[in-house]
């Protein structure tokens, strides 16, 4: 046996006195970490199996289980840490790329935490929510510059196609067959019961699900897959979507095993073929391209639903947005590089795109400098994780923001970061039987219809202590912003002041 | 009146009811002295084939044939739930081969067992339901 260079980075602690040996961690368990051992009556575990995904911690009746750090360590290295010497490790072995899941990781800033929120005192009152009005309601979409008059003096409706959202929270893209069929009803539902926006990612609308369509956003990504007229015309929305903020410039993989039933049938594929979305749109590399297929999804949609195309942050995004702004598009998706994925390359997803707060910030000043804020509403996501950081994307320009980590999160997911496994315990992000069905729907979009409701008072409250009564008064906001800990350069990009300005 | 009802589309075989049966009919106030290194007896039972998993417990029959063949009337029926009076049962066992779902056991005690809907111990609601990590399990009106 070749020597074994990775030493399991967790452990998985059972205190024996408690462990009642029901072994409800051995049949939760998708990695088999854990068994029973009849002789002595007791459980074992096997923590080189253990991804960290809590299911067996979480259904222990006793609480006999924790998960902890490994104390075994390198010799300490600042610069070759223990992960930087393991990974060299894992790939000396398979020479294979390093696959992992959810959002980037790493101690980057967090420009979220260090902006602040204002509010009222003295000179101008705070309100109330409970006892006082308080609008969140918010529409996406081109909004008409000037307004027209017919002969007789009556208004001229020409306003195109908006999404009606309660909140101003949408769910991202997440695909059927990334996610499971039970989270995804969970999100279809879930989005019905709030009044806003599900996205399909690019995997097709199943069948099942048509009836929530007009609470769902359908993609067209460089795949196609499942893309065909009904598809078209069940959602509100469509949104080409260009880039993802895990993992920008490049395609996805959803390996064959994945494709069964009817996942294959969603796709459009046939059973166990890989479903590859190449880097590129084969039929966009310019501009000119991506308005002539923004405006043949509006044709073969008779112009009645927006158009969202979706990029990944990147270095010249405010450039881009305003391409896309001039390209077409009702609303403009951002998606920052801390922005979840169901697999992707771990270099990519740890080293390439920028912060959302920044994009976010450049993209609202670009339009705004150009005139053409009007033209497109902007949607950002990667990584919103709480309603402060909602309050602050719409001070700095956002119209309404993406969720999907948060949302997973709602539904079980605890972070393991091994979607790629196909495993999870949770039943996410899983397309096996047995473990699909630990995400029951009913529990699910509950979950998620108490997430954005929560969410929604803060906001509420939030506003109220600034003295705004709308949402739409808050938006692009950003004297309610101060920094904290920013230097110069990075309080110009957001356009704010410093705490203490 | 509220019955427990089981979905086996939702129920994941985690054996979970039983344990948390069995402690809430064991009289102790903590899981761990009651359930620990022991073999559990509960009133409820997984039943499972390859990936289809379900939970059995008494049903309350509306015209029970366990309270019909019980020949010391040690079960009654009352309000819509089917109880056992230990002091009567002789252990004949009678009702076990009547009931048609299988839900009926011998008791360590010497008696016989069954779901009671935790009314007679401290839990005051079903502990199978309470515990369900999926709501698998579900005690509602119908």
């Amino acid at each position: 046996m070749p020597i074994d260079f990775l030493y399991p980075e967790y452990e998985v602690i059972r205190d024996n006195t408690r462990c009642i040996t029901c072994r409800v961690c051995e049949r939760q368990c998708a990695n088999e970490v854990h068994h029973y051992d009849k002789e002595l009556n007791m459980m074992f575990s096997d923590e080189s199996k253990c991804v960290v995904c809590h299911r067996c911690v979480s259904l222990c009746p006793t609480r006999a289980l924790k998960i902890v750090k490994t104390d075994n360590t390198f010799k300490e290295n600042a610069n070759w840490t223990g992960d930087a010497i393991t990974e060299v490790y894992r790939q000396a072995g398979t020479g294979g790329v390093l696959l992992s899941s959810m959002g980037n990781p790493k101690p980057y800033p967090i420009y979220w935490d260090k902006m602040l929120i204002n509010a009222s005192q003295v000179t101008n009152p705070s309100i109330d929510p409970l006892r006082e009005p308080m609008e969140t309601r918010t529409f996406l979409g081109k909004k008409p510059t000037k307004v027209e008059y017919d002969q007789k003096g009556g208004i001229i409706n020409n306003l195109t196609p908006q999404l009606d959202l309660k909140v101003p929270i949408m769910f991202s893209a997440m695909s059927y067959g990334s996610i499971s069929y039970n989270a995804h009803e969970s999100l279809a539902r879930a989005a019905k019961e709030l009044g806003t926006f599900y996205n399909t990612g690019e995997g097709g609308l199943h069948k099942d699900f048509y009836k929530y369509g007009k609470n769902t956003i359908v993609q067209v990504a460089s795949g196609r897959f499942g893309v065909y007229k009904d598809y078209l015309e069940q959602g509100s929305a469509i949104e080409i979507k260009i880039g993802q903020g895990a993992k920008p410039g490049i395609g996805g993989h959803l390996p064959g095993a994945k494709i069964v039933g009817d996942i294959s049938k969603t796709r459009m594929i046939p059973e166990g073929s890989d479903a590859i979305s190449p880097a590129p749109h084969h039929d966009i590399y310019s501009i000119e391209d991506l308005r002539q297929l923004v405006y043949s999804l509006k044709e073969a949609t008779n112009y009645k639903k927006p158009v969202i195309v979706k990029i990944a942050a990147v270095h010249n995004v405010a450039a881009i947005a305003s391409g896309i702004a001039r390209g077409g598009a009702d609303i403009i998706a951002i998606d920052g590089y801390r922005g979840g994925t169901g697999a992707a390359p771990t270099r990519i997803r740890d080293n390439v795109g920028i912060p959302i707060e920044l994009a976010l910030a450049s993209v609202d000043q670009r339009l705004r400098d150009e005139g053409i804020r009007g033209n497109v509403s902007v949607v950002v996501g990667g990584s919103v994780r709480n309603s402060a950081d909602i309050v602050k994307a719409i001070a700095l320009g956002a119209d309404a923001v993406y969720i999907g980590t948060s949302a997973l999160l709602a539904l079980g997911c605890h972070q393991c970061r091994s979607c790629q496994t196909g495993r999870c315990n949770w039943g996410i992000a899983t397309q096996r039987p047995e473990l699909v069905r630990r995400l029951n729907p009913n529990i699910g979009y509950e979950r998620l219809v108490n997430l954005v409701h929560a969410w929604e008072h803060e906001i509420k409250e939030m506003m109220g202590g600034m003295g705004i009564n709308s949402i739409e008064a808050l938006r692009g906001n950003r004297l309610m912003l101060r920094g904290i800990g920013l230097n110069e350069k990075e309080l110009s990009i957001l356009g704010i002041k410093h705490a203490g300005e | 009146m509220k019955r427990i009802y089981v979905n086996e589309k939702w129920c994941l075989g985690c054996h979970l009811c039983e344990y948390y049966c069995a402690f809430a009919n064991s009289g102790k106030n903590d899981m761990v002295k009651a359930l620990k290194n022991i073999t559990i007896n509960p009133r409820i039972r997984i039943e499972e084939h390859n990936n289809v998993s379900f939970a059995v417990s008494c049903r309350h029959c509306e015209e029970p044939l366990c309270v019909k063949s019980c020949i010391t009337g040690a079960l009654t029926i009352k309000d819509g739930v089917i109880s056992v009076n230990s002091d009567k049962c002789v252990g004949c066992y009678t009702c076990i081969l009547s009931c048609p779902y299988g839900c009926i056991s011998p008791s360590d005690q010497g008696a016989i067992q069954k779901c009671e809907l935790c009314v007679k111990n401290a839990g005051g609601s079903p502990a199978c339901v309470k515990g369900c990590p999926n709501k698998a399990i579900e005690w509602v009106e119908r």
